[in-house]
């Protein structure tokens, strides 16, 4: 397969790759997982009132995800919550509601409930709380002493070299994902409520042209 | 008017106090719909513009709102109250008078749309906000006169164009309002007397008598001034011998962050404990009151400040004005002078205080400026729209509005006289729809059409709106306070990223105290006091002003003497090294130096076209350097030159300085630039794109807020004719780009390039390595060094080990 520009990481005997975009890739399943899409962030403002702000992040944010499915040839795709800024947002419009039947088309397909989006969606699909996938689990939320976990929420980013990227964090007994959609912000990956979910000797992989890791904790 | 009525002329001659011709001209004039009054700081201006409504008033006949005074400063609306209420006391005058600015409890407020004074002094944010209530016509109902303080000051930004759209809505609601201008001397009074008057009505001009030559000078030190940076604090010593010398010292400083750190060095060397004090916008209001009543009170020596004692405030004996650091601007510097000995016709005493060697030679042109009675002033184009947007918005909460009339009304205003049809429709859209190409918002729209009438679609927008009144776009300002065990008291405020930057433990500076960082609680940043230990500084991002282009002209010729017999001989040393080792910039030519230093190449260009052009060079350059592959890392601007510094040497730079093709590369490159994403925030923030604070989000923080910058790429990316883009490009064209005097630097320059290549630093470009406000440039040489830094914290880590795959 092309490079492309990954970094790749094991998690309870499972090697996973982190893509530049912020999305997971778990080759041996041919699994992508991306969290925290917020689709619909602009109408869900416009509907309550507030500012009219671009409405292009839904299309913006699919075909990011349209490109890395491309790239990778997954069969299974995991959003892990939050993919709808909130349950109204999730009736996207209908060219964005065919892009996605497009892209699940052969595809198994899970939506984590996440805690913008705490409903079932009309959209193809499973949709679940959580989901296990040998020694994986999948979940919106870290849960304390959880083992083999993937999950999102948080939006963590890390600062290096005077720059801001949202980053994968990781210590070998859970990942928390950087958010994939186009309007979301970060939380810095020092603060404590997401330093304590981490081992000592924890991992940052920062996104951008390229993954580039580097220790949590400097 | 030939004369006052009685208890006025009685009250003038109880003090021996005759009545300035220009206040009688006013008096005279007051029928008229407008009128500009230009008259010197101290000329009585203030009582000028308020005696034709004393006079109305003093019969007790007028009911409700005569007379609303709008200032640039809430302290000089609290200021003016005091000031006018003694002759409304002393004459038994029946006129209430009160005051209503962001400080104004909300009762109050509330109480004063349902029964307004007689008088109210207000800010144009205050008025905006007013204006946005469906009641506003009741409470403005009788309203007869405006009087527009300080207008020079206003006229040069946003808030003007803001208030002259406000004044023309106030002129909708009451037909027969006449309005004042109040203005300092300025270069080009028409263009004032443009902006103010009601269009297509004229606004005549009264002009008072100058009053004579201010007595300014340098000030001498025995240290000389440092190589760079700012501050002034060389200069403490013979600026504390100044201080005991004269009654009361105003300090001016050009940033709040120089004067904090002034002060508080200054203190360090106050061994006779003169009471000195400091003010600034940052301070909590708590403080700024208590400064102020003791200059009134006479019992301070000296205030250091800054630009929010900059308008006339009157109060305190002032007998000298010192201006540390330079001042940018002659006419900034003149009316700052003028607050010296504020009587009428006396000469003002002022003493300019370099702060680095750069400013000694930028001082003198000033001075010569000052001497020549030669002010500047860079012309403002028509009024942003982004202010127009909001404007729309405000308009759609106070009631249902008809387009046609709104236009009308609008266009009656000066700064907009000259809007089409098709651009107010565009503004109109956008605040509709959201204006985009993608029309995504039929069933959300913020406004919408009922009966020939625009109205909010849902009226829960209102409250938004309203938070979002006003066009100054500082960064988001979180309170500072002691800790509730320390009391509780709240010192000032500072930026929410400076806040960010803080960990426990930490010390700043703020009110002049040092403090300790102890932990953020919601939106304050509580402290506790600290004592003898050395502070990391307050960052406050004031604007930072550009050397006129008029200075720099005068400091280029001043380069162009033979020798310099004025200047102090440490500077006329340096200017006399920098010719022998490199070569003098002078008119008519660009003068560009290439060197290695400390193991970087950098380049300098000495273009003399102000900070935010040599800003835009900087990034015009190094955008070109990084397309040939010299692997630019960043550079720093000044007012005088713009320093780049890369890994690879640039040792023929003409070729890159190719001007015909920096200029048409312009737009392209400006368009991903991070100064055309800080223009963005602001235009998006006024324009009501985004808001300056989703009510309750920031405190749960983080995810939910995105930043702007991502806003700005979607659009160019989606939708790249879209309103907000356009009017972000000509607000940076004529702001932070200053395009303008990158045109006028070609012009002057036209292609003539002298190129310096040298072994190291010159004497000009060694004072830029010190300076603060580095921009990096994200170009393939920063990639490379994230990525080296990263490996070697991994190297470090023992972390080495899997490889980047996929």
């Amino acid at each position: 397969m092309k490079d492309m520009g990954g970094f790749d990481f094991d998690l309870q005997g499972a090697r996973l790759t982190a893509l530049p975009s912020g999305a997971l890739y778990w080759a041996a399943e041919a699994i992508v997982t991306v969290s925290d899409l917020h689709l619909g962030r602009s109408e869900r403002y416009a509907r309550r009132g507030g500012a009219l702000i671009p409405p292009y992040e839904t299309s913006d944010t699919l075909s990011r995800l349209d490109a890395d499915l491309d790239r990778t040839g997954a069969r299974t795709v995991i959003c892990l919550g939050d993919s709808f800024d909130d349950l109204a947002a999730s009736a996207l419009p209908e060219a964005d509601a065919l892009w996605l039947a497009r892209m699940q088309a052969g595809r198994r397909w899970v939506w984590i409930e996440g805690n913008h989006d705490p409903g079932p969606v009309d959209l193809g699909g499973a949709h679940l709380a959580a989901v296990t996938i040998g020694p994986l689990t999948f979940r919106h939320i870290a849960l304390d002493g959880a083992a083999g976990e993937i999950s999102g929420h948080y939006h963590p980013k890390v600062r290096l070299a005077g720059q801001a990227r949202p980053a994968f964090l990781t210590d070998g007994n859970r990942a928390i994902l950087p958010a994939y959609g186009t309007y979301t912000g970060g939380m810095e990956a020092t603060h404590p409520d997401l330093r304590g979910l981490f081992e000592a000797g924890a991992l940052a992989i920062l996104t951008g042209s390229r993954c580039v890791p580097c220790p949590l904790s400097r | 008017m030939s004369a006052l009525p009685p208890p006025f002329s009685d009250w003038f001659a109880a003090r021996g106090w005759q009545v300035h011709p220009h206040q009688r001209a006013l008096l005279a004039r007051a029928g008229e719909p407008a009128l500009l009054l230009l008259a010197p700081t101290g000329g009585g201006k203030t009582l000028a513009g308020f005696l034709p409504t004393l006079v109305e008033l003093a019969d007790g006949r007028h009911q409700g709102l005569h007379t609303l005074y709008i200032s640039p400063l809430k302290a000089l609306a609290a200021d003016i109250r005091r000031n006018l209420s003694r002759p409304v006391e002393e004459m038994g005058l029946p006129v209430r008078i009160e005051d209503r600015t962001g400080d104004t409890s909300y009762q109050r407020r509330l109480r004063q749309r349902a029964d307004p004074p007689h008088i109210l002094l207000t800010t144009p944010e205050s008025l905006a906000l007013m204006l946005s209530y469906p009641d506003a016509a009741r409470t403005f109902a009788g309203l007869s006169r405006v009087i527009v303080d300080e207008i020079h000051a206003l006229a040069e930004s946003k808030r003007g164009d803001q208030l002259m759209l406000c004044l023309a809505r106030l002129q909708s609601l009451c037909p027969g309002l006449r309005r004042v201008g109040l203005s300092a001397t300025v270069e080009d009074p028409e263009a004032i007397a443009s902006f103010l008057a009601p269009h297509p009505a004229p606004c005549p001009i009264v002009a008072a008598d100058p009053g004579p030559d201010p007595e300014i000078s340098m000030l001498v030190t025995d240290e000389p001034p440092p190589w760079s940076g700012g501050g002034g604090r060389y200069a403490i010593p013979a600026i504390l011998n100044e201080v005991r010398g004269h009654r009361t010292t105003l300090i001016f400083h050009n940033t709040r962050a120089q004067a904090e750190i002034f002060f508080h060095d200054l203190w360090l060397q106050n061994e006779d404990a003169l009471p000195i004090a400091i003010h600034h916008g940052s301070l909590a209001r708590e403080a700024r009151l208590k400064v102020e009543a003791a200059m009134v009170a006479g019992s301070l020596r000296a205030i250091v400040c800054t630009g929010s004692l900059d308008l006339g405030i009157d109060w305190g004996d002032v007998d000298l004005v010192i201006q540390v650091g330079a001042p940018k601007n002659v006419k900034r510097l003149v009316q700052r002078i003028g607050r010296a000995n504020h009587r009428y016709n006396a000469p003002s005493k002022a003493l300019l205080v370099p702060a680095n060697r750069w400013e000694v030679v930028e001082c003198a042109a000033a001075l010569a400026a000052v001497r020549a009675r030669d002010l500047d002033g860079e012309p403002r184009g028509p009024g942003p729209k982004d202010v127009l947007c909001q404007h729309i918005l405000i308009a759609a909460c106070a009631a249902p509005f008809e387009a046609d009339a709104l236009f009308a009304e609008v266009t009656a205003a000066g700064p907009y006289a000259t809007l089409t049809r098709a651009e107010f429709d565009a503004c109109l859209d956008f605040c509709a729809t959201g204006g985009y190409a993608l029309k995504a918002y039929d069933k959300w729209q913020r406004l919408v059409l009922k009966g020939g009438h625009w109205q909010l679609r849902d009226p829960r927008a209102a409250q938004m709106i309203r938070m979002n009144v006003g066009t100054i776009t500082s960064s988001e300002l979180l309170t500072v306070a002691l800790k509730a065990r320390f009391g509780a008291k709240p010192l000032g405020e500072v930026e929410e990223a400076f806040a960010a930057s803080l960990t426990p433990g930490d010390t700043f500076l703020i009110g002049g105290e040092v403090v300790r960082y102890e932990g953020l609680r919601e939106l304050t940043v509580e402290v506790s006091r600290e004592r003898g230990r050395e502070p990391k500084v307050a960052v406050f991002s004031g604007t930072k002003f550009s050397t006129s282009t008029e200075l720099c002209a005068r400091m280029l010729a001043i380069m162009a003497e033979p020798d310099w017999p004025d200047l102090p001989a440490h500077t006329a040393d340096w200017l006399r090294l920098q010719r022998e080792r490199s070569d003098l910039p002078r008119d008519g030519e660009l003068l560009i130096e290439s060197f290695p230093a400390e193991g970087r190449e950098y380049v300098c260009i000495y273009g003399f076209a102000g900070r935010n052009a040599q800003q835009t060079l900087g990034l015009l350059m190094t955008k070109r350097m990084e397309e040939e592959g010299l692997h630019p890392l960043g550079f720093v601007a000044t007012d005088y030159a713009t320093l780049i510094w890369g890994l690879d040497p640039v040792t023929d730079p003409a070729p890159l300085f190719d001007l015909a093709r920096l200029r048409a590369g312009l737009e392209d490159w400006l368009a991903g630039n991070a100064v055309m994403k800080r223009t963005f925030r602001n235009v998006a923030i006024v324009a009501g794109l985004t808001p300056r604070n989703h009510p309750g989000q920031r405190k749960s923080g983080r995810q939910a807020t995105f930043s702007t910058d991502i806003l700005y790429d979607t659009l160019r990316k989606y939708d790249p004719d879209h309103l907000m883009l356009k009017v972000t490009r000509e607000e940076a064209m004529r702001g932070m780009v200053d395009f303008a005097r990158i045109e006028a630097l070609i012009n002057r320059t036209g292609a003539r390039i002298r190129t310096r290549r040298l072994d190291h630093a010159t004497p000009f470009a060694a004072p830029l390595f010190f300076e603060v406000g580095k921009v990096p440039v994200f170009g393939a040489a920063r990639e490379r060094l994230l990525e080296e830094a990263a490996e070697r914290l991994m190297a470090e880590a023992g972390l080495s080990g899997p490889k980047a795959g996929g």
